[in-house]
């Protein structure tokens, strides 16, 4: 062989034997405010915690860069009749141990995710019931119609049976699990990574999925997530380039990333919906100077609360610009009428008119609760409300606590103890049907215990609670706007709670990568691209 | 002398028993742990159950004494929310402490007593007085500020030392070690400088005092009269007779610094024991918090314990008061 043969057989042998398409190389380094606690995909159902399990794990459907539901594992499905679905499962796919993927996985999944232990419960509706029709076929057996059935299958995603079984990780690792879980330091998806190592709190490390059963939009060939917990580290990282994206950066450090020229933000609405809710149940208010009687029951006063706020101030100060005021208790991307809600001007001359009316022409005192630690600058938020209420007259004293102990006094298992309080929420479904039976709808409903478990103000309309049932099983979606339309009008009417504004989202992305973000602020790394 | 041990030994537990019962009290303030295992649209029932399963309904004492008697066995159960025992978190996360400490203590030694020996050597030198001010800023500046100052200096705008984690580590049995690569060596520069910065100012001052002092005894004036070398009397004499009190110090300074290690851990992101500590505290995740807090004060009693023994094994006079009866 001559030496220009070699070096021939050389080129080819190196381009055969490492197909190296340059679109497989990058990695890419992320970290995040919070950890990703246990790799069971059935532990904890939390955003960040769902978005790291969608790298490993599929669904039998996702939902795409608009939020828009796609087929992922299912290929296909239809609605054989109204209680009867049927999925068609994808051929060929195979977990990264290299069993396949087949009915009985599904099946095996739908039992696990509503088992004991699980926090995930209601994304599969615990009267369905999976039936194997051949080994790529299932279908699903309702007692009622639900039209919004799929609508939380993107993060219920599907394990392997085999694996589960051999690696006795068949029940969900439960919260009082004494023993450590195989499922919560291993993985076995179907997805388009696979994770390297995984030290918990510390780092994990994701590698390319080359069988992944879909075309990758990604060029990276590994992900390394570090969790940094504190604000100004996190950002330091991203600015000495030593992270290329980081969630979220804090909104005071916004300016100075984007004027880094290594980093700039990307910034859009989340989903959460921040607002405000008072006690209309008790008839004297757990935390005020008014005896005897409940002010929060008088439509007056709350419409003189709503009317008081300065919400575009609350945008502009405290929010610095990063906020969309909300008229209704979703968000707009949710809900296609929402464009036909304006909110109600602030006014608040009308508002201490009203509270003059109502008999408080002095105003009164009352305790506010809000969290420190949970939502884009919450305290700060609570302080400018009880600034603004204060120019009606009424002295609010604020209860701002760290999370642990703020949920465990204004939650039902605390006994709804607060009498004016902060919340945030997003509708697990990406359906109004959620807030209306959560947050909206009348507690102590003796034949559906569940519903209002989020009201903690009690705020109760029995109108509300028919149209959020038909709404439930209601197939046709223009009806079905239609009436969701009609309840959070009487919602508004009521004025049963007050709607603030939806956050945004901050990324803090390096210029080398591009990023397409999500409105329900899942970080989903595998629509990444960076370049060298 | 085995009476003055039995002694300490029963004073070393009690304090133990003393911080398991405040521990234990701490809790009961922290918050509902539930919260923090569950998504807030989990139903109450759902809760319930997890509450029930935790054994959180029953009963303080009954809780009380399930805590102690697993606490005596060190057993402290499985993390709320990793899911994984307590014991092997605290172990896989207990080298990059140490290590850190370790790096800190030394570095503190080192500095502290090079500074310390010249300005008490050159008391009115511009060095001198320049190792005063920043003693003075290694005293009063915190060391969380410190940290992000040290991070935004030489990160950030220098782009020399990395400002989050430990780098590269290398596996050794059960031990990891970030001291065989650079990444890891590099990334233990900032960190231990700010842990390790209180500890120095403090060894810097103690030295500069108790050398002044030295210099000032007879026997060194004895030295200097009977013709000695500058560097012997210095070196040889007075700081040999320095150290003692230095090295004590810093013995029962490690303590408080794997203790304080919780605020250089957060700030660097440094994946050691104080760090899953501070977010057990924000999770509300009391198995980690209870074996912490035990690991802790054992640390801290165990020092003071040989300290103790140490003394009188070093000083005769504690001995013989203490074993003769009198």
């Amino acid at each position: 062989m001559s030496a220009r043969q070699i070096l021939l057989a050389a080129t080819l042998a190196s381009i055969v034997a490492f197909p190296l398409s340059p679109a497989a190389s990058q990695t890419l380094r992320y970290a995040n405010q919070g950890d990703l606690k246990s790799l069971d995909p059935y532990t904890l159902k939390e955003t960040t915690t769902i978005a790291h399990h969608g790298h490993v794990y599929d669904g039998l459907v996702a939902r795409d860069k608009d939020l828009k539901i796609v087929p992922a594992l299912a290929e296909s499905w239809e609605t054989l009749n109204p209680t009867q679905w049927r999925f068609h499962l994808r051929k060929g796919v195979k977990f990264h141990n290299g069993d396949p993927f087949t009915a009985e996985d599904v099946i095996f999944s739908a039992e696990r995710v509503r088992a004991k232990g699980s926090n995930f419960l209601s994304n599969v509706p615990a009267d369905a019931k999976f039936v194997k029709v051949d080994d790529y076929t299932v279908d699903v057996m309702l007692d009622s119609p639900n039209p919004i059935l799929i609508s939380q299958w993107d993060s219920w995603y599907i394990m392997d049976k085999k694996w589960c079984e051999q690696n006795n990780a068949v029940a969900p690792t439960p919260a009082s699990a004494t023993t450590p879980s195989y499922a919560a330091l291993h993985e076995n998806g179907t997805g388009r990574f696979i994770i390297d190592s995984h030290q918990p709190g510390v780092k994990t490390v994701y590698k390319a999925n080359p069988n992944w059963w879909g075309k990758s939009e990604h060029n990276l060939k590994e992900i390394i997530f570090t969790p940094i917990a504190s604000d100004a580290t996190r950002v330091a990282a991203l600015l000495s380039g030593e992270v290329d994206v980081i969630e979220p950066v804090p909104i005071q450090d916004i300016q100075r990333v984007n004027s880094s020229g290594t980093a700039a933000v990307q910034t859009g609405p989340e989903l959460r919906t921040i607002f405000l809710g008072m006690d209309q149940v008790r008839d004297e208010l757990l935390y005020s100077n008014v005896k005897g009687k409940n002010p929060f029951k008088d439509i007056r006063v709350r419409e003189a609360f709503y009317k008081a706020i300065d919400i575009e101030l609350i945008k502009g100060r405290v929010m610095r610009g990063l906020s969309t005021p909300s008229a209704l208790m979703i968000a707009p991307p949710l809900f296609p009428l929402a464009k036909d809600f304006t909110r109600q001007k602030f006014d608040p001359d009308a508002a201490k008119k009203l509270l003059t009316e109502a008999g408080y022409p002095d105003g009164f005192e009352v305790t506010m609760d809000c969290p420190n630690d949970r939502y884009v600058n919450d305290a700060a938020i609570c302080q400018a409300v009880v600034g603004m209420l204060a120019r009606i007259g009424v002295k609010v004293d604020l209860l701002a606590q760290p999370k642990a102990q703020y949920f465990a006094k204004v939650l039902k298992p605390g006994g709804y103890q607060t009498s004016f309080y902060l919340l945030g929420w997003t509708p697990a479904s990406s359906d109004s049907h959620n807030v209306l039976h959560d947050i909206l709808g009348c507690r102590d409903d003796a034949k559906d215990p569940t519903r209002g478990e989020g009201n903690l103000g009690g705020y109760c309309n029995k109108k509300v609670d028919v149209l959020t049932d038909k709404i439930l099983v209601e197939s046709d979606t223009a009806k079905r706007d239609q009436m969701i339309k009609e309840a959070f009008q009487i919602i508004i009417d009521d004025y049963g709670y007050i709607p603030l504004h939806q956050q945004a989202l901050a990324w803090g992305v390096s210029k080398k990568v591009k990023l397409s973000q999500r409105a329900d602020n899942q970080v989903l790394l595998y629509w990444a691209t960076k370049q060298e | 002398m085995l009476a003055f041990t039995l002694r300490r030994a029963i004073q070393a537990l009690g304090v133990m028993i003393a911080v398991g019962i405040i521990a234990f009290a701490m809790f009961r303030f922290a918050g509902d742990p539930v919260n923090q295992i569950v998504s807030i649209d989990t139903a109450a029932a759902e809760r319930a159950a997890i509450r029930k399963s935790l054994g959180l309904d029953d009963p303080v004492i009954v809780q009380f004494g399930r805590y102690f008697a697993d606490a005596a066995q060190f057993k402290f159960g499985v993390s709320y929310q990793f899911r994984q025992p307590v014991t092997n978190l605290l172990m896989e996360r207990m080298p990059a402490t140490l290590e850190l400490a370790i790096c800190a203590t030394i570095f503190a030694m080192v500095f502290g007593i090079l500074m310390g020996v010249y300005s008490a050597l050159h008391r009115d030198g511009l060095l001198a007085k320049a190792f005063q001010t920043i003693s003075l800023i290694g005293i009063s500046l915190p060391t969380f500020l410190i940290g992000i100052l040290l991070i935004y200096l030489f990160s950030v705008t220098l782009g020399w030392l990395p400002s989050f984690g430990r780098g590269e580590v290398v596996r050794i049995g059960w031990w990891t070690t970030g001291l065989l690569t650079l990444s890891g060596l590099k990334a233990l520069i900032l960190p231990s400088i700010t842990l390790g910065l209180f500890q120095m100012t403090l060894i810097m001052r103690l030295v500069r005092a108790e050398m002044l002092e030295v210099l000032r005894t007879d026997y060194i004036r004895f030295a200097r009269a009977r013709g000695l070398t500058t560097r012997a009397i210095h070196f040889g004499h007075a700081l040999r007779n320095t150290l003692v009190p230095v090295i004590t110090v810093a013995g029962l300074q490690f303590g408080s610094v794997i203790a304080f290690a919780i605020i250089t851990e957060t700030v660097f992101q440094w994946p050691g024991m104080g760090l899953l500590f501070v977010q057990a505290v924000h999770n509300v995740d009391i198995p980690i918090m209870a074996a912490y807090l035990m690991m802790v004060s054992l640390i801290f009693v165990a020092i003071n314990f040989v300290v103790d023994i140490l003394y009188t094994v070093v000083d005769p006079r504690l001995r013989s008061t203490v074993s003769r009866p009198a």
